[in-house]
């Protein structure tokens, strides 16, 4: 064996490198402009106009407010955006207050049928309204509601999954506080609005951001039900935009397509904290 | 839980009527009315029903080009599941575990959350834009191919695989970092003592721990490969190209919509909706069996 010598000099600083961690920060830079890749390209290519749009450039240019106003006037982006907020609002709110309503049924009172009707409430969650968009249609159409809000609303107001997290939050939140409140004479609703809805920020947070995202997503129901543009949903809205887009519009649909991502991502940062901490699924039970 | 606090015959009742009421007219009355329609050979517009019995069944089985779909729909949902879930759990790990940064990679990756199936269609349906598209004008730059990727079977299937996948990204890190969050803290330093999310580490403790998450979420992409990835294939590739007896991305749902509501044929698409219910029992049925003995610390 050859003899080494240290040549090391002793006082050079020693820099070391932690490739374990040089190594996940490469792969998520990587994973992180994969993921953002497409939606970076739609904001850029929404700012060119002309030649550009249809070229590889990735230079962003300073067309984006004149091809929104054509997307928001000429393509009634404007309108399917109102739409899409009062149907996405309207559905938040009435599936947070109808699935308040009945876990707090359910967990503060005891009354023939409730497991029964607990189940009934449960195995809707097999029954995605997709499948049922036929026989749907025919009710729907029957009460006469075609092309109105109610159409895309109403349906959508009972959750399974908003009546079962709620139920497990109340669940939680020691029953020795509603004896109390019973005591002090204030009935399940007082309760469930001065007590119960103030304990349960977090999974009411987090059922708000899945219930917005939904609503606001909605696809092929608006897509069967809504023939009427007045009424028309921005999702449906703009796949009309985009079949009739050729070469140099898509700077337009672009423009249109990263401004209808607005509200729900408002909402979704806005929430954030109460959406991680809503979903202790995995945690404690 | 045995907590009946507050006294009242009528008025839980009351409280449960509205989610009643939506549940019973907008949900239970028409899967009723799905399974009586299944039967018939009807046409909502021009009102006649005609009781056929099995038949609509029968043709449906025997059509080898709905065979096809069914087959094609099996395959979609099963590379969305675990393509999805493995991607996004190896990244949920990843922003997790690093020292520094973790919030911004956190929020890059959980943005495309945001998006819907059919805007996240519309960016794809542009990139992927056989003349003007990006990727093509690139392709065609440095390679000299322009793929026609919305006319060619496979090319059109893997993107829309691909999209769908890209699509649920950002709910599945979601969700995963919202679980591994809320793990026990002991259990997280310990793996990081160890030599960081050791494989050891990862499929004894944490793999376990997050099962009841992934349990959630393979039911969650299930249901959004079937149901929700119809915006993806209806703006994209309109259940094309012709492949075989049928469309390459003709998957059941969009055969559905297409029967049941464009074509007018009420019972034809109330059977194909009983069969794709009967599907979703029988998976979801097995999923639990399954996780009946491998789920732990079950949520």
């Amino acid at each position: 064996m050859a003899l080494k010598v240290r040549v090391r000099p002793a006082t050079r600083p020693t820099l070391r490198v932690d490739w374990t961690e040089v190594g996940k920060h490469s792969l998520l830079l990587l994973a992180c402009l994969i993921v953002v890749f497409p939606l970076l390209a739609a904001v850029i290519k929404g700012t060119q106009t002309g030649a550009m749009v249809s070229g590889a450039s990735l230079k962003v240019a300073g067309f984006f407010w004149s091809n929104l106003r054509e997307a928001w006037v000429s393509a009634n982006l404007g309108v399917y955006m109102r739409n899409s907020l009062i149907v996405a609002v309207c559905v938040t709110l009435g599936k947070t207050a109808l699935s308040l309503l009945a876990a707090a049924a359910f967990v503060y009172f005891r009354f023939p049928l409730r497991g029964a009707l607990f189940a009934l409430v449960l195995f809707s969650l097999m029954l995605p309204s997709e499948i049922l968009i036929v026989a749907l249609f025919d009710v729907v159409t029957r009460l006469h509601w075609t092309n109105t809000y109610a159409a895309v609303i109403v349906p959508f107001l009972a959750s399974a999954t908003g009546v079962f997290l709620f139920r497990q939050q109340f669940m939680q939140i020691p029953s020795s506080l509603a004896e109390a409140a019973r005591m002090d004479g204030a009935g399940p609703l007082r309760y469930l609005w001065h007590v119960l809805i103030p304990l349960s920020g977090n999974t009411i947070g987090a059922m708000a951001v899945i219930q917005f995202v939904s609503a606001w997503d909605q696809y092929l129901w608006p897509l069967v039900i809504i023939r009427d543009e007045a009424h028309q949903v921005v999702q449906v809205g703009l796949k009309g935009l985009s079949s009739a887009a050729e070469g140099q519009n898509w700077g337009v649909v672009m423009a249109g397509a990263v401004v209808s991502i607005v509200p729900p991502l408002i909402v979704f940062t806005a929430l954030q904290e109460q959406f991680s901490k809503g979903f202790a699924l995995g945690g404690e039970k | 839980m045995d907590t009946p606090v507050f006294k009242g015959r009528l008025f839980p009742w009351l409280l449960l009527l509205p989610s009643l009421m939506v549940l019973a007219v907008f949900l239970y009355y028409p899967a009723v009315q799905t399974l009586r329609l299944s039967a018939t050979a009807s046409n909502l517009i021009t009102g006649n029903a005609r009781f056929v019995g099995w038949e609509n069944f029968t043709d449906l089985l025997r059509d080898p080009s709905y065979v096809q779909s069914a087959a094609l729909t099996l395959l979609f949902c099963a590379l969305v599941v675990s393509l999805g879930l493995l991607v996004s759990l190896s990244l949920a790990l990843l922003a997790s575990s690093v020292r520094r940064g973790a919030r911004w990679y956190r929020l890059a990756l959980i943005y495309p959350y945001a998006l819907s199936p059919a805007i996240a269609a519309t960016l794809w349906l542009f990139l992927f834009n056989p003349e003007v598209g990006m990727v093509n004008t690139v392709l065609g730059d440095l390679l000299g191919i322009r793929p026609r990727w919305l006319d060619t079977p496979g090319l059109a299937f893997g993107l829309v695989v691909m999209a769908a996948v890209w699509k649920n990204v950002g709910y599945n890190v979601a969700f995963y970092i919202a679980a591994i969050q809320n793990l026990p803290k002991d259990v997280l330093e310990a793996a990081r003592i160890d030599g960081a999310w050791g494989s050891r580490m990862f499929w004894r403790i944490l793999f376990p721990l997050l099962s009841p998450m992934t349990f959630f979420l393979v039911f969650a992409n299930l249901t959004y490969a079937l149901f929700e990835s119809f915006a993806l294939v209806d703006i994209l590739t309109k259940g094309g190209p012709v492949m075989g007896s049928g469309g390459a991305t003709r998957f059941l749902m969009f055969r559905l919509y297409t029967d049941g509501i464009e074509n007018y044929k009420t019972g034809f698409g109330a059977a194909q909706a009983v069969l794709m219910f009967l599907g979703v029992a029988l998976i979801t049925l097995a999923q639990f069996r399954f996780a009946g003995r491998r789920v732990q610390y079950g949520a």
